[in-house]
């Protein structure tokens, strides 16, 4: 009897259950030592525990805290988020990379929550796809419970935070970052961010990843003290962002996906590509 | 008294108690060397393991950056030069003069920048005397590179060379480690990802003087506001092949904030005991001062 085991392949906890008499032939009794074997006719001897003892192999004990995160495995490259007049707009590339090989060149690092959040993951991509489920599952219980009551954006960011630090505090971290989006209560664009740590903030702009060096300072530069994009300026920097970040850092990927929420809607646009200038390659020559 | 050539340096630098220490150091240790087999590695690693602690190198934690325009080439820097987390120096200048048609950025290591700059430009100077014409840019580079290979990068200058010389305007970067590239556009330093994604957004090919230059002044900027270790003034140098102009600074980014009030302690802060007024006779001075030169006519 065993467990479905989940798709995505990261399945926590299996359980097998494999009644004794089935696997004879594969596990192996002769390190353990039976008490009918030792138990004399009249049982007039104390117990002794060191006729029981196992004489196997070495076998460590369970080490505590569980460290099972210790690098991240599958990874995805910078998320960008930002915020315009009356929503916000993330986007991310949809590369895994298996250290340094582009392994998995079509996968999506966003993820609609509900029709009011959106968000973005950078790094270990099982990590992301256990969240996913776990915040899947939290969507679906607030639906069946229908009482009205829906989870915004910053709730969401809130519970990230939440669940990030506890699990870092556990010397266990979820290697991830998250970039959080949509509208707070006031109807106000929201955008977060929390990685690994459980370091969280909120920011008019926010880049996960090598993008934090490349896109912070272009939009930054296009943002702070003006007022609010609209959708295009915000989709055209964005672009630009993606254009830059594909130039300039190693892990990322042509291919990339916008995810745009408004008021009401919510859209994912997918199959968007950086057109690279590769003008320059002419100017470099050899030098003399 | 022991006499050894190497006790007479004497640091300049905030640490007063390097030259006490240096002091102890030549009572303490006995017999004196010979200064035949001394050498500035062997008493340092002496120094070190006698307990004091050497002064921190100043690195400059940088944003520096080249473009080649219609006519030229533009070079762009940072001011600011720190020491650990401290800001060493507000206003430093990072772009240094190589040659009349050359001049070369430097992160890094601030010493090691400079006195790289200044020995390849001496070099540079009797090449052009020798050779009887100005040097071409990839003499500089090749002067550089070569240099740090040679340290194997030790010798932390990470420098963006840039001039105009009878093949044209060129614009390279030289690593620590003595790689050369030959681009269009370059930064160098811990705000190079700013200012080549200002870079890489907004670059062309044959732009004109003034787009070039406020193109480089944005990618500083972007260095100066994003990086830690980059800050203050945005200096340029504009090459053409009438020769070089120093813009130092070429925008102000950050203004020193003025003083709300005058922070003085007003009267009565400290409480008068006792007043006495005691007159003096004051009796004034003139000093004259003789010219006693061999020009004047008086005997």
């Amino acid at each position: 009897m065993m467990w479905k085991i989940p798709e995505g392949g990261h399945s926590p906890l299996v359980f097998i259950k494999i009644p004794m008499f089935l696997c004879c032939g594969h596990l192996d009794f002769k390190h353990l030592t039976s008490t009918m074997d030792l138990m004399p006719l009249q049982a007039s001897q104390p117990f002794d525990p060191s006729k029981y003892r196992y004489t196997g192999p070495n076998v460590q004990p369970r080490q505590l805290p569980n460290t099972r995160s210790q690098a991240p495995i599958t990874t995805g490259t910078s998320v960008i988020g930002l915020q315009f007049d009356g929503g916000v707009m993330i986007a991310a590339d949809k590369l895994g990379s298996y250290g340094s090989l582009a392994r998995y060149q079509n996968i999506g690092r966003l993820m609609r929550v509900n029709d009011h959040v959106i968000l973005g993951c950078t790094g270990d991509y099982a990590d992301f796809q256990f969240l996913r489920d776990i915040i899947d599952q939290k969507m679906i219980d607030e639906e069946c419970l229908d009482d009205g009551i829906v989870t915004r954006a910053p709730a969401l960011h809130c519970w990230l935070t939440r669940v990030l630090y506890n699990r870092r505090s556990r010397f266990d971290p979820l290697w991830t970052t998250f970039v959080v989006g949509g509208l707070d209560d006031d109807g106000k664009p929201f955008l977060g961010f929390v990685d690994k740590l459980g370091t969280a903030y909120t920011a008019p702009q926010i880049v996960s990843g090598m993008g934090g060096h490349l896109a912070t300072p272009l939009l930054r530069e296009k943002m702070e003290g003006q007022p609010p994009l609209s959708e295009e300026a915000a989709r055209e920097l964005l672009i630009r962002c993606m254009t830059v970040c594909y130039y300039r850092d190693c892990r990322a990927f042509s291919k990339f996906q916008i995810a745009t929420l408004k008021a009401g809607s919510i859209k994912i646009e997918d199959d968007l590509e950086v057109k690279g200038d590769w003008e320059v390659a002419h100017f470099s020559k050899e030098h003399a | 008294m022991a006499k050894n050539c190497n006790f007479l340096v004497i640091f300049q630098c905030k640490h007063q108690s390097i030259v006490l220490q240096l002091a102890q150091y030549t009572l303490r240790k006995s017999p004196v060397p010979d200064c035949n087999r001394c050498s500035c590695f062997v008493r340092n690693a002496a120094l070190e393991s006698s307990g004091m602690a050497l002064p921190k190198a100043v690195k400059t934690g940088t944003t520096i950056c080249g473009i080649v325009f219609k006519d030229g080439v533009i070079l762009g820097a940072d001011t600011r030069a720190t020491d650990g987390s401290t800001v060493a120096s507000l206003n430093c200048q990072k772009i240094h003069y190589l040659a009349p048609n050359m001049y070369c950025c430097g992160a890094g290591t601030a010493a090691d920048t400079e006195q790289t700059t200044k020995l390849i430009s001496s070099n540079l100077e009797l090449h052009s005397l020798n050779t009887g014409r100005q040097a071409p840019l990839s003499t500089a580079l090749k002067m550089l590179a070569q240099m740090l290979f040679k340290y194997q990068g030790h010798i932390s200058a990470a420098l963006v060379l840039g001039g105009v010389d009878r093949l044209g305007p060129h614009i390279y970067s030289v690593h620590p480690h003595g790689s050369v590239d030959r681009l269009p556009y370059v930064t160098m330093g811990s705000g190079s990802l700013a200012a080549m994604a200002v870079f890489e957004s907004r670059y062309r090919p044959n732009m004109e003087l003034e787009e070039g230059k406020k193109l480089v002044r944005d990618a500083i900027a972007a260095g100066i506001f994003n990086d830690l270790g980059s800050g203050t003034n945005v200096d340029l140098c504009v090459i053409t092949k009438d020769g070089a102009q120093m813009l130092r600074p070429y925008d102000v980014a950050n203004v020193k904030g003025a003083r709300q009030e005058r922070y003085r302690f007003k009267r009565g802060t400290t409480a008068v005991l006792k007043t006495r007024l005691r007159k003096f006779d004051v009796q004034e001075e003139e000093v004259v001062s003789m010219d006693t030169s061999e020009a004047s006519g008086s005997a």
